[in-house]
Order: C-alpha cells, then structure tokens, then sequence
C-alpha cells in the first residue's frame, strides 16, 4: 500500500516537471476552479433572476415581420424580377427535371424499373448489388407502395443528379483553388449543422409548396457532401503521380481528366453514396412541404399515430436506403463491368421493359401484426414505459426545462458567452452568445428553452448510451464485429424511420421525441468513441499493462483520457442530431419549435411564426456547435 | 547541352528579394530566421554536354531535388537560367514549355508517380497519348520500350501487381517512351532494395550505352554516383561545392566536406595512374613497354609489381612519369578502414 502511494506520487512529480503547464495538476486545479466559479455564479445568477416563464406572445415583432415578407412575396410573385427572370425559372427547371425523371422511371413500367435497376446495378457494382436491387424494388410492390416509392426515388435521383452536377465541379474548384476552398469551407460548416426542418420555410417562400420546393430543400442538405467529399478526394490525389504528369507535358485539363479525376474515383463515388444517402433522408422529410412519396404516408399515418400503417413505408424507406448504398458502396470499391458485360445486360433489362408485364406480385401489408404488437407493448409493457417517461421527465426533463424557461434571456446570454470563453476561443464565444441573443430577437424564447432542455437530456442521455456501448465495442473484437452492420444500417437510415420505434413504445409525447434522437443518434456516438478508444496508441496500452494497471484503470486512466478527442468529437456530432431529430419530434407530440414550424406549414396564419421558429432552430444548432466544437478544438490545440 | 548558370530558388514570402541583393551571402539558417524564407538552391552554375551523366549529389535537404525540377520549372526559379539546347527554359510559354516536356525532357521519380488505376501499358504510353498519338501507335510504341526494360509479358498488369524495381522500370519505359533528349532522375533507385538497387543501375548503365540520352541524375549515394556518372557534381546546403569527374573528386577534393564524402572510396578503383606518378629519377632504368596514363590503378597492379623496374606512364606518345610499388601501395591501402573508430 505505501510502496503503491509513494510510486504514484513520484510518479505525478516527474508529470509535472516534465509537461509543466500541461497535464499538471496546477491547470487541472485551475480549470475545475473556474468551472465551480461559473457554476456558483450561475445558480446565484438564476435565483436571483428567475422569470416567471410567460408562454411566448403570440404576435411577436418577428412573426409579423416574416408574414410581411410572405405577404410580399406572394404579391410580388409575378411581378418582381428577381422572381420573374430567377426563381420562377428555377422553379420551372426543377419542375421540369423531376418531371422528366419521374415520367422515365415510371415509363418503364413496375418490370421495366425492377429489370433496369438490377441491370445497372450488376454493371456498376457487381451480381450480388444486382440480385440485391431487384429483390428490393419487387418489395415496394409487394408492400403496395410501388407508386410512392417511384416517387421518392425520382425526387431523390433528381436532387442527387443536380448535386452532383454542382457540387463535384465545385469540390474540385474547392481543392485546386484555394482562396474558393477558403470561401466555401465556413458556407458548408454552416449547411451541415442546419437541421432539416430549418430548410423547408425558406423553401416555401420562394418556390412554393411541392416537388421543385423539395428538391431543393434536398440538394441544399445533400450538396455539402458531395463538395466536401469530392475535395477530399481530389486533393487526397498523390502529388507524385500529378508531378510526372506535369513533367511529361500534360496541359490542366488534360492532368484533371486523366489524373486527378481518375485517381480519385473511388472518393468521388463515395461522395455519391453519402450524397444519395443524404438527400433520401431529406426526401422523405420534404413531405411536409407536399413533396409526393412515401413521406407522406408516413407523416399521414404519424398524425393518426397509426404505427402499422406507417411501418410499411417506413420499411420501404429503409430497403431503398440499402440498396442505394449498397449500390454505390460497391460501386467505389470495384471498377465497373466492361461495355461487352454491360451492353448485353442493359439490352436484357430493355427487352423486359419492353415486355407487358403487369405489376402482379402476392400483396403484403406488416400494418396488422404490427399495430397487434404496438398494442400488445401499449397493454403490456405500459407501467415500464410509463415510469420511464415519468421518472426521466420528473427527475431530468421538467427541473431542467423549468430552469432553462426560467431564466431571463440575457443572463443565459451572458452565461453562454462566459462558458464559449472558458470552453473554446472568444470567436466560438461571441457567435455563441449572438445566436442566444438572436432567438429572443425571434420572440421564441420559451419555445427555444423547452427545445434545447429536450435536447440536453437527449444528449446526456445519448453520450452515457454511446460511449458505454463504444467503450464496449472498442474492448471486444467479436461484439465490435457484430454490432458493425448494425451500426452500419442505422447510419444509413433516414432520420424519419427512427420516430417509429418511440412512437410505438411511449405514444406521442415529449419523451418520444427524446427516444427518437437517442436512437438516431447513438450509432455515430459509438462508432466515434470506439474509434478514439481504438486510436489509443498499442504501446501505450503495453506500457500501462506491464505497469500492472487493471482493466478498468486501463480504461479510465490510459483510454478515456487519451481517446479525449474522440469523445469530444461524438459530443459534438451527437448534440447536432439530437437537435435535428428533437425538432422532428414536434411532428409526434414534442411541442416546441419543432410544432411551431410544423404549424407554420400547415396554417397560413402561422406562417411569420413557423419561420422565425426555423431560424431559432439554425440559432439553437449553431450554438450547441459552437460550444462544443470550440470546446473541441481548444482541447486539440493545447495538446500539441 | 544543358546549361545553369546562377540558379536560385528561394522559397518563403517575397523570395525574389533575396539573389542578387546583400541579402544573399548571408547563411540559410539566418535567412530562415530573419526572413522566413529557406534557400533551396544557391547561385548554382553548371554545364552538362549532350550524351553525358552528369550526376548531381548531395544529403538529404540539399537542394538536389529541386534542382533538377527547376530544370524544366516543375519548380519554378526563383532567379538565374536555364538552357536546354540552347533555348532559355524561364522565358518559355506555358505552350512551349509543354512542348519541352513532352517531347525533349522526361524524368523518372523517386516515387514511380505511376497512374494506379491503368495498366503497364497505358502508363508507358501517357505521354503519347496526351500528345494526341493513335491508339496503335501508342501502344505499339509502348511495347517496345516495355521490351528495352525488361517487362515484356506484363503491359496488362496494374501498377500495384508489380514490385517496386518493376514499378521503376515501368517508370523508366514512361520516360523512354517519348524518345527524349534528355532523361531527369530523381532519386530513381533510393526506395528500392540494394539488391534491386545494383540491377537497376546496371540496368541505366545498359540503356545508356544502347540509347546514348544525356541524363541528369540526382543521388544520396556516393557509390552510383560513382558508378554512373561521368562527372559528379556535390551540392551541400544548395550550393555546389565541387563539380568534375570521379576521379577528380576522389583525387582533388575541393574541401572537407567533399573529402569527408569520399574518404571510404577504395581510391585505386577510381584514380588511374596519372594521379601518383612520380618523375623519373636521372639514368634510371625503365621497363620497355608504358602504360597509358587513364589506367585505372587497380589494374595497374598486376603489371607494376610483377616488373623489376618502374614503368613508364605515357599520354599518347609523351612520357608523364613513371610508377612503382612504392607508388602504388598507398592508393591501395590508402583510405581509412570503413570501422567505426
């Protein structure tokens, strides 16, 4: 026991003399000072301050203001320029193009689509992609949902084919020209914390409600990836095949085509795989803004909280989402079949197309044993989730949401300004501190705190699920083997499909909406903390174990604490989809922001205000990134 | 053939401040403190005459990298010229330029810089085919310099199928391909095994004799240097410090520097007699038959110690010098045993 105290403290002598300022005990002690500081000062702060959480007004100089820009619009519509000779015409385009995709998909007919499905994708991807494809395009008719399924795939290959179009051109710019890459990089940061719902207003008001409104809305959520990923990919190029390129007299054009874009292949088509993924996530959601599909059944049957009737669509959402990337991922890995495979294949495909076969598959509908189950688990399981919702509401949820709508705005800005200091750079601070300041601007202050308390516990809640499973994935092989295809499906779901499972289990409510984000958002969560536990260096490890340290010191004295970054990075990327699904939970009983925009959607009167509550999600999301993204990045730099 | 004369290349802000002002006689680290820019190569001035290898060498961080790219401006100087044929290579357009690169000057890398995603052939033929040549021609073309190399039997593999001395020879048939006049090396051989390392120099050697291409190129190590290059320049902190032929650099260092470098050169394999003759003493007696005086000591050896008396050592007709065992034996025990002391 003495031989094990004396060890440990000469060990921590040489620490600090070694790294002074580092890993010292002195800036530890510091640190915790100044964060018990801050939490003193704010619990006084609050007391001292409490409001009495009087419901947001109704009329709120925002919502007026945004009305009056609907009211503009609308009666500038035809008149203004700037619509006549541009939106409009985009609209038109737009219009046209979904039009064009969709009346080719559905011109094939159901055995046209599934034989020229499968074709492409045994060309591009191989047999197995191709047996893949025709197995899940005969689902959709076997579910009864070939039409809206055609639909969501046209408005999907749509979006998918206009990002691509702008987006790898600009990816490429972005890695070869630096001051564009400079310009776009904060533009996209941006883009990438917006939660869907955040998209659909603007949208609306410009383009009105419909297809090209939804395609749009989907190539701006899709499009950040297509550009990050293609300037990865070219700027991942190796500089010496480039440089005896060059030296062999190759012009740019010709080191573009012949170097750069080929060498980058498998990124590019990587780029289209998250792309697809992306903008079929987003697809499903534009529904809301009257964009036809299988959105629309499942936010038909979620009004009704009708679990079976929307599972059918649901499942039909998520064996598109596989095969896509199973497409695509295939795609990036091997070379595509030469034309003297190809041709006959795509021939075969056109001979079937051409032949009259009807859409005469054996019906299958899950709507009745699952809304069975879902009433089974109401009858069943009641009291277990019922004390569930009641114990995390009444011992996390409600303290923290009457504390959050209890506080006066400018003491939570100033709040979030001493913590962006403490925690990131005074930049990270300051746009952290305006975004606060920006959503009672918006007059939607207690909408925005009961959100943001949802989307706290939400997190909390995610980060102990996450990194406990990641922890456990990175300690054992074999449950990491077997949780990856799982975690690998999850991540490529669209969000939607994920507030089935809660509202069967817990109805339509606050904890729903909890539930919903935990789900979605844990996959990545455990994905990165495995990885950052992975990551730690295997000498480290050696020299921790031949020191004679436990498992569990190994894990919280050697792993945590390096894997740092990593976790840093999950409760960052955790935080945002959390907000992005918690806001979608307005859709299942969650209240708040995300309802008001619903609303503001569906009733013109609500308009001004469902806009000014998508601006006060962007704010919100904005700054939970900030915060812990600077947190992130602070930690990263006082490392080096 | 190719001629530099002056060469700068500075890299940093402002770097075109730094040749031909004061500040460039000051040392690379100050320049480095002071200013933030790093000298890379240093008033450099050298000629290199049509079928010759020239071999530039030099430590690592040397300079001796970028300055064969600024040979033909894969880097672009930062002051001096560049004459290839007679033509300045910084006052090309970017058409013309071109125009060199495809068709005067190739270069083979350190790193192959191969195309991963085409096969043998088609990288061998790239340099045709973005010259706007026919498929046939190409390929045909591109077969045949496959064939020079040794890599006949494998046009249809990808890069990565092959080992890295196939690789470089797929590298050195890319460069052959265009029918240069002058080959760049850099570095060729330094990632591969020394076995395959020898091959490969033997296999330069080779191609030399049976092509005749000036080449240029750029080593760290002093036996291929040695081995390869008619003359040898050694550049240090992007400065030459000495420029001539193997023998003059293992004979005559210009300092330390360079004689540090040469010191574990066996010096008879190198030195040929005109090196250690001595002049005849009055009336002594000489064997009958000379030897010319670009003999190789080494093989001198046999002759000189087998003849009971000193033998003549002759420039064509005239008589140099004479040489005998006693001149002998300190080239060939000369150099320092290579065990570390």
């Amino acid at each position: 026991m003495t031989v094990t105290t004396a060890g440990r403290e000469t060990g921590a002598a040489e620490d600090g003399a070694g790294h002074p300022g580092r890993w010292g005990a002195a800036g530890l002690r510091s640190g915790r000072t100044r964060i018990a500081v801050l939490v003193v000062v704010s619990v006084v702060a609050l007391l001292s301050f409490r409001t009495t959480a009087a419901a947001d007004s109704s009329d709120a100089a925002a919502f007026r203001f945004f009305d009056g820009v609907r009211d503009w619009v609308d009666a500038n519509r035809d008149v203004n320029p700037l619509f006549l000779y541009g939106v409009n015409y985009i609209r038109l385009g737009v219009r046209l193009l979904v039009d064009a995709v969709s009346a080719g998909l559905t011109g094939l007919g159901f055995a046209g689509l599934v034989a020229v499905a499968g074709a492409l994708a045994l060309v591009v991807a191989g047999w197995r992609a191709g047996l893949l494809a025709v197995t899940g395009f005969v689902a959709f008719a076997v579910l009864g949902l070939w039409a809206e399924s055609v639909e969501t795939l046209a408005l999907t290959l749509s979006a998918v084919l206009i990002a691509v179009v702008l987006g790898v051109p600009l990816g490429v710019l972005a890695a070869r020209v630096r001051w564009v890459g400079a310009a776009l990089r904060p533009v996209l940061d941006v883009m990438q914390i917006l939660p869907t719902f955040a998209y659909l207003a603007p949208m609306t008001l410009l383009f009105l409600i419909g297809s090209p409104a939804a395609v749009i809305a989907t190539l701006i959520y899709a499009v950040p990836v297509t550009i990050r990923i293609t300037e990865l990919g070219i700027a991942g190029v190796a500089p010496t095949a480039v440089e005896a390129a060059t030296a062999q007299g190759a012009t740019r054009l010709q080191l573009l085509t012949g170097v750069r874009l080929p060498m980058a292949r498998p990124t590019l088509v990587l780029a289209v795989n998250q792309t697809v993924m992306m903008a079929l996530s987003m697809a499903v959601v534009t529904a809301l803004i009257d964009a036809p599909g299988l959105g629309q059944n499942i936010i038909r049957a979620l009004e009704r909280v009708n679990v079976g009737a929307a599972f059918d669509a649901g499942l039909a959402i998520v064996i598109m989402a596989v095969v896509l990337d199973r497409v695509t991922t295939a795609a990036s890995r091997r070379r595509p079949h030469s034309w003297r495979v190809a041709v006959p294949v795509l021939g075969a495909a056109a001979v079937v197309a051409a032949l009259p076969i009807g859409d005469a598959v054996p019906r299958f509908s899950f709507a009745a044993p699952v809304n069975a189950l879902t009433g089974w688990v109401e009858l069943h399981w009641y009291d277990v989730t019922e004390w569930l919702k009641n114990t995390v509401s009444a011992i996390l949820l409600n303290p923290l949401e009457t504390t959050l709508t209890t506080t006066p705005w400018w003491l939570f800005t100033v709040l979030v300004l001493v913590a962006g200091l403490l925690m990131a750079d005074w930049r990270s601070a300051l746009i952290a501190a305006a975004s606060a300041a920006g959503v009672n601007g918006l007059g939607l202050w207690q909408h925005a705190m009961q959100t943001l308390a949802t989307v706290l516990v939400a997190t909390v809640l995610t980060m102990l699920i996450g990194v406990w499973a990641g922890v456990l994935c990175a300690r054992h092989d074999r449950l990491a083997v077997l949780t990856r295809p799982l975690l690998d499906a999850a991540q490529t779901m669209p969000s939607f499909v994920y507030l089935l499972p809660a509202v069967a289990l817990f109805g339509a409510s606050r904890f729903t909406a909890i539930v919903a984000a935990v789900i979605f958002a844990v996959p990545p969560v455990v994905r990165l903390v495995e990885r950052g536990v992975r990551d730690v260096p295997a000498t480290v490890v050696e020299a921790a174990l031949s020191a004679g340290s436990t498992p569990r010191q190994l894990l919280w004295k050697v792993q945590l604490p390096m894997a740092r970054g990593g976790l840093l990075l999950a409760a960052n990327q955790g935080i945002v989809m959390v907000l992005a699904m918690v806001v979608v939970g307005g859709l299942v009983g969650a209240g708040a922001l995300g309802y008001d925009v619903v609303a503001g959607f569906s009733q013109r009167e609500d308009f001004g205000r469902g806009l000014a509550a998508g601006f006060a999600i962007v704010l919100l999301g904005v700054l939970l990134d900030r915060l812990t993204q600077g947190f992130h990045r602070s930690t990263k730099g006082s490392r080096q | 053939m190719i001629e530099v004369e002056r060469l700068w290349k500075v890299f940093g802000p402002r770097a075109e401040r730094v040749p031909g002002s004061p500040l460039a006689a000051l040392p690379r680290a100050e320049l480095r403190d002071r200013l933030g820019c790093l000298v890379a190569v240093r008033d450099v001035s050298f000629q290199v005459a049509a079928n010759e290898v020239f071999v530039v060498m030099g430590l690592s961080g040397s300079g001796k990298s970028t300055l064969v790219r600024c040979l033909t401006r894969l880097i672009e100087p930062t002051a001096g010229e560049v004459r290839i044929d007679g033509e300045a290579v910084r006052a090309m357009s970017a058409k013309r330029l071109r125009e060199l690169r495809r068709h005067r000057v190739a270069m083979v890398f350190q790193h192959f810089g191969l195309l991963p995603h085409r096969q043998v052939l088609d990288n061998v033929a790239y340099g045709l085919e973005i010259q706007g040549a026919g498929r046939a021609q190409r390929h045909a073309r591109a077969a045949e310099v496959l064939e020079l190399v040794g890599l006949t039997g494998h046009e249809r593999q990808l890069p990565e199928q092959l080992s890295g001395g196939m690789q470089q020879r797929v590298g050195l048939a890319r460069a052959l391909a265009t029918d240069p006049e002058v080959l760049l090396f850099d570095e060729p051989f330094s990632a591969l095994d020394p076995l395959i390392r020898r091959d490969m120099q033997a296999e330069v050697r080779r191609l030399h004799a049976e092509v005749g291409k000036t080449m240029v190129f750029i080593t760290h190590d002093l036996a291929e240097a040695l081995t390869l290059g008619d003359r040898i320049a050694v550049l240090r902190d992007g400065e030459l410090v000495q420029v001539g032929t193997p023998e003059e650099l293992v004979g005559a260092p210009a300092d330390d520097y360079v004689a540090d470098f040469v010191r574990d050169v066996p010096r008879a394999d190198v030195l040929t007699l005109r090196w250690i003759t001595r002049d005849a003493a009055e009336g002594e007696e000489l064997e009958d038959t000379p030897l010319p005086q670009d003999t190789v000591i080494r093989d001198a050896v046999a002759r000189v110690l087998r003849a009971d008396r000193p033998v003549p050592v002759v420039d064509g007709d005239v008589r140099v010098g004479v040489v005998d065992a006693e001149q002998l034996l300190p080239a060939l025990l000369g150099h320092r045993r290579q065990v570390p002391a």
